[in-house]
């Protein structure tokens, strides 16, 4: 049997602290939840206890700096459960655009880049300690947080969902903006979460939750191209929220690769 | 079938006297570039004097010199959302005192007019009542709408690129399940009943004599252009044959292009497959069960005991085809695709069903196409 509440930790790496909302904009709802959770660390709601014990511990952001690595090690160790909320935890966020570039920014940008403590790549929380499981979405929503804490407190194994955008898009019974307006759209290969926000508007969808399960970016991005795309707009588009997952990082290098050969 | 003359401008009428008989009118109109079913109040909502232009992974709306408003053939969706909803509520339950309690989601449906169903649509149809309604189990969400439903059928003057419902026997001509069905000319429609509740709304319309010989001849001619389709799927012994080709290369070819995203099942208007999930309220003291649609391209549809069935591409997209165009046969009597044509302009990538059906019946391993 699951306790009958669980202690939670709310911790922040390198992120934009967009995440951490999934608790506090719950609203009148938060008190419910709060009569099933105690929560013992969450900075931004006021509540510092960094080195508590709990069940759960939710990480916010990326392995970005040399503190983060420390901070993680430390959470992995008092926490029963972590979960990595969010694109910077799982993997690495907008800062991770930085690990595809050879040359060096931190030069480029800052006056002093010696004060600068930061390490060379920007990583999710599960390339360093071990995560026992992942909310992906930039940010992630409330009812997928709500839902996950849920299964956790009936006792029953979240269940992972990588269902491709396109399902849920269908669903709703969007017009696909791909096939009538040729719009670079990552549905195909991006997972659901976001209720298919931007196709809903019109817009192509550029992938806030991450890679889907089993997804053909090899097509998709011939597709793409196909559709009058030039091969540094077609790497352009993997690399944004999730430019470091593994299938988005090798259809960027793939198109980089392309662009290069072309320029020569 | 005695066919009557309604003249164009007379069109609203059959809206009103619809509305009078308690239906809600349900048709096409434009909707982000394309044509969409959807509830209509007046005929200025009509797609008048739009026609698609739908290709492998393409569909794009265009004005046609015609004062037409059936002049187009297929949008994404036909009737299947209206009976099959893509999301449904099934029971809810509920910690009380005396413990749990449960209950069936509410039924509701009520009187929907469709218009501007095709013979495609309406082969569709009757599939998606084998499936639902004919089994031990009737499906009493889809059964309750189905028994509401009023259908007003068109004939198809012309056809897109994609379309190739003369090859499975199921159009251009409307010939079943329909309660009205229209020819539309380029002065008017001309109008014959399928059922007595065809009838009862016919007999209100202000209707002209029976229709001359010329405008019968027009009808017929413009079903006889309709029928000039480029693609032809194989004949449905010959689509048995794909059960004997388990591990023809085509399948891997087919594959490395599939993004498995499911649109081809989505828009497909007799695909039924389905999955539940479970949702509760924060305080864990209400549930609800909801099916949605599924895709047999989602990786957890072919999961099952703790293992993956199909867990590459190539196996997907060969359970959709075998099942779709071979194993339906024997559960349901015919091929499950009727011509219509959405999976083919409706997939990202524009996977041509029709070709790929073609190669793998031949049944002699070829090398990959060149794509």
């Amino acid at each position: 049997m699951p306790p009958s509440k669980l202690a939670i930790a709310i911790h922040k790496l390198t992120s934009c602290s967009g995440c951490q909302l999934a608790f506090l904009n719950q609203g009148v709802v938060l008190l419910d939840l709060l009569n099933k959770v105690e929560i013992k660390h969450f900075i931004e709601g006021g509540i510092n206890n960094f080195s508590a014990e709990v069940d759960i511990a939710f990480v916010e952001g990326s392995i970005s700096t040399p503190e983060d690595l420390e901070r993680a090690q430390h959470i992995r160790q008092h926490s029963k459960l972590v979960v990595s909320i969010g694109a910077c935890a799982t993997s690495g966020g907008i800062q991770a655009l930085r690990n595809l570039s050879d040359e060096n920014w931190l030069q480029a940008v800052y006056a002093k880049p010696e004060f600068v403590s930061s390490l060379q790549h920007s990583t999710g929380v599960a390339e360093h300690i071990k995560v026992d499981f992942e909310l992906w979405g930039c940010p992630i929503t409330i009812q997928q947080m709500n839902h996950f804490i849920q299964q956790l407190l009936l006792g029953s194994k979240p269940k992972p969902s990588g269902e491709k955008l396109c399902m849920d898009c269908k669903r709703q019974q969007q017009v696909c903006v791909l096939v009538t307006q040729q719009a670079p759209c990552l549905g195909p290969v991006v997972r659901t979460g976001c209720g298919a926000l931007c196709p809903t508007f019109g817009r192509a969808c550029y992938g806030c939750f991450g890679p889907s399960e089993q997804p053909n970016c090899d097509s998709l991005a011939n597709q793409f191209a196909g559709l009058g795309l030039v091969s540094v707009e077609v790497a352009q588009r993997f690399a944004a929220i999730h430019s470091h997952s593994q299938p988005f990082r090798d259809q960027f290098h793939r198109w980089q690769t392309i662009h290069a050969k072309e320029v020569e | 079938m005695i066919k009557h003359f309604l003249a164009r401008q007379h069109l609203d009428q059959l809206f009103s006297v619809l509305s009078n008989a308690g239906y809600q009118v349900v048709g096409p109109t434009v909707k982000d570039n394309a044509i969409v079913f959807t509830e209509l109040s007046h005929v200025e909502q009509l797609p008048w004097g739009r026609q698609e232009i739908a290709k492998p992974g393409h569909y794009q709306l265009t004005d046609t010199s015609t004062n037409r408003c059936f002049a187009w053939n297929t949008g994404p969706q036909g009737l299947k959302p209206w009976l099959f909803k893509p999301e449904q509520p099934l029971w809810q339950a509920e910690q009380t005192e005396q413990g749990l309690c449960f209950r069936q989601a509410s039924i509701e449906a009520h009187p929907i007019a469709v218009i501007g169903l095709r013979g495609c649509d309406l082969a569709a149809l009757k599939l998606q009542d084998q499936h639902f309604l004919q089994g031990p189990y009737p499906d009493p969400y889809y059964q309750a709408q189905r028994e509401q439903l009023f259908i007003i059928a068109v004939n198809c003057a012309q056809s897109a690129e994609t379309c190739f419902c003369v090859s499975t026997g199921d159009g251009p001509e409307a010939t079943h399940s329909f309660d009205l069905v229209l020819d539309e000319l380029e002065e008017g429609y001309l109008m014959g009943c399928g059922s007595e509740q065809g009838q009862a709304i016919f007999q209100q319309l202000t209707l002209g004599p029976q229709v001359s010989k010329d405008q019968l001849h027009t009808a017929q001619k413009q079903l006889a252009d309709a029928s000039q389709q480029q693609r032809q799927m194989p004949d449905e012994d010959s689509l048995l044959k794909l059960t004997e080709n388990l591990e023809h290369p085509q399948w891997q070819d087919v594959a490395d292009r599939c993004l498995a995203c499911g649109n081809c099942t989505l828009v497909c208007p007799t695909c039924f497959c389905s999955k539940q999930e479970s949702t509760s309220d924060i305080k864990l003291q209400q549930a609800e069960q909801v099916r949605l649609w599924d895709s047999c391209f989602s990786e957890q549809h072919g999961y099952i005991a703790g293992k993956l069935f199909r867990p590459e591409i190539r196996h997907r997209y060969r359970q959709w085809l075998l099942h779709k165009l071979a194993n339906w046969q024997q559960q349901y009597g015919r091929s499950g695709c009727v011509g219509c044509g959405r999976c083919i302009s409706w997939c990202p990538v524009g996977i041509d069903l029709v070709a790929e059906a073609q190669i793998l019946v031949k049944g002699t391993p070829h090398e990959p196409t060149d794509r």
